[in-house]
């Protein structure tokens, strides 16, 4: 496909190749609604032109579960009563998802602080942080039992 | 309409430079500046994140050589940077959220000449040097001779940041950089400081402070270096040279506080980067950012 040069990856991704999960919050790279991840790093996609990640392996919230079930942090984050208007959530999947990547037993203060960078305006911030703390303790329960 | 070349090797991204293209490499400078409406993109851009050879931290016994294309998130990673940089690695542990780290470099960072950057104050005090590349050449340039004013560099616009150096420091050295926020992520620093300190026996033999968001363009502040250097390491000292560091800021107003404020603010944050300094060089351990274990100290 070919793509504007100063068209975002955002945008790209939503209007071209119509996966609209990612969603345009800010447009200033302050709220993390459109987080994906770029070869396996996030990146805040309405802030990285899509001519960038040419070549590159783009992972949007459509990507996370495996067909038609849902990945664990998209149950725990129904169970847990992480989403509220909804809006937020694609970024916070992919931000949780790298979280618990590279950092599988956080602390609650590190989910707190990593997911820092993406903002809920529904303040629905305790059932994400649960969510996401509930599959950390899953994830742990499993690998002990193994 | 704007243009793009993906450079495949340093000669075609400053070719492309010279006839008048701008460098992008994370674009969370550049992107973000056009989506606000600050400065549309540049007709012309040569990306520069894919050239081989200008990502990654060279550790040798003479010091770091750290590519311009290096991640904060790599920069933070470092088990070198970590233990005998500190105050770097706590200033790229500061860059705006885990995406921007991923994504965002060292050279975009210095090269946006931002006074509220995090990683300008510490590489300050280590005494850093940076390696511009054009077509014409390179040149060596210390740090300090490279920002001339906020967004503005003594770089030409054909040339291209490669390479940060920074000298090791002598044993018993320790560093840190703090800075005031108001969110976790995201944040851009209110006031910051850094400082490197080295100790012999329990008295100072060296010391570099410098400031951030604080005046036009990141700098050291000799009063407060001297305040230290020859003394004990104590309290009295670390307050008369905070004290110091706050006198040398020329603050401004804006949207994230007044200059009263930041004028009152700097010498607490000097008076921690000092201390931090302190302790690592004495030998403790303190957590990275440091700003978030001597918050409220």
């Amino acid at each position: 496909m070919s793509v504007p040069a100063s068209a975002t990856l955002l945008h790209v991704v939503r209007e071209q190749i119509g996966l609209t999960g990612s969603k345009e919050g800010c447009d200033d790279s302050e709220c993390g609604a459109c987080m994906m991840l770029l070869d396996g790093e996030p990146v805040n996609s309405c802030s990285y032109l899509a001519v960038q990640a040419d070549g590159s392996a783009i992972t949007t919230v459509e990507g996370l579960a495996p067909g038609d079930t849902l990945a664990p942090l998209q149950e725990a984050f129904l169970v847990a009563g992480g989403v509220q208007c909804g809006f937020c959530t694609p970024g916070m999947l992919i931000s949780a998802t790298r979280l618990l990547r590279d950092n599988p037993d956080p602390t609650t203060d590190e989910v707190r602080l990593e997911l820092s960078g993406n903002l809920c305006r529904c303040t629905g911030y305790d059932g994400i942080v649960k969510a996401v703390m509930e599959v950390a303790a899953r994830t742990a329960e499993k690998s002990a039992g193994d | 309409m704007t243009s793009y070349l993906a450079a495949t090797s340093l000669e075609e991204a400053v070719a492309a430079l010279a006839d008048g293209a701008r460098p992008i490499a994370g674009g969370t400078d550049l992107v973000v500046g056009a989506r606000q409406g600050k400065k549309p993109l540049p007709e012309a851009l040569v990306g520069i994140h894919r050239i081989p050879g200008l990502n990654g931290i060279r550790d040798s016994d003479d010091g770091l050589e750290i590519g311009a294309m290096t991640s904060h998130a790599a920069v933070v990673a470092h088990p070198t940077v970590r233990n005998r940089y500190s105050g770097l690695a706590d200033a790229s542990a500061l860059v705006g959220s885990h995406a921007t780290r991923a994504q965002g470099t060292i050279g975009g960072n210095l090269m946006n000449a931002s006074p509220a950057m995090d990683t300008g104050a510490p590489l300050l005090c280590f005494d850093s040097a940076v390696t511009l590349a054009s077509a014409r050449g390179t040149r060596n340039l210390s740090l300090a001779d490279l920002w001339t004013g906020p967004g503005h560099t003594s770089a030409g616009r054909d040339e291209l940041l490669v390479a940060v150096h920074v000298p090791a420091p002598p044993p018993s050295t320790g560093s840190a950089y703090v800075r005031l926020q108001y969110r976790r992520q995201m944040e851009i620093a209110v006031v910051g400081a850094a400082a490197v300190v080295t100790l012999s026996e329990g008295t100072v033999t060296a010391a570099a402070i410098a400031i951030t968001a604080l005046a036009p363009v990141i700098h050291r502040v000799a009063e407060a270096e001297a305040r230290l250097i020859g003394g004990k390491a104590n309290a009295a000292a670390i307050a008369s040279a905070a004290d110091a560091a706050a006198e040398a800021s020329r603050p401004i107003d804006d949207v994230r506080a007044s200059a009263n404020y930041r004028k009152a603010m700097a010498a607490v944050v000097a008076r921690r980067a000092i201390e931090t300094a302190i302790s690592r060089a004495g030998g403790a351990e303190v957590e990275i950012p440091a700003s978030e274990s001597t918050y409220g100290s």
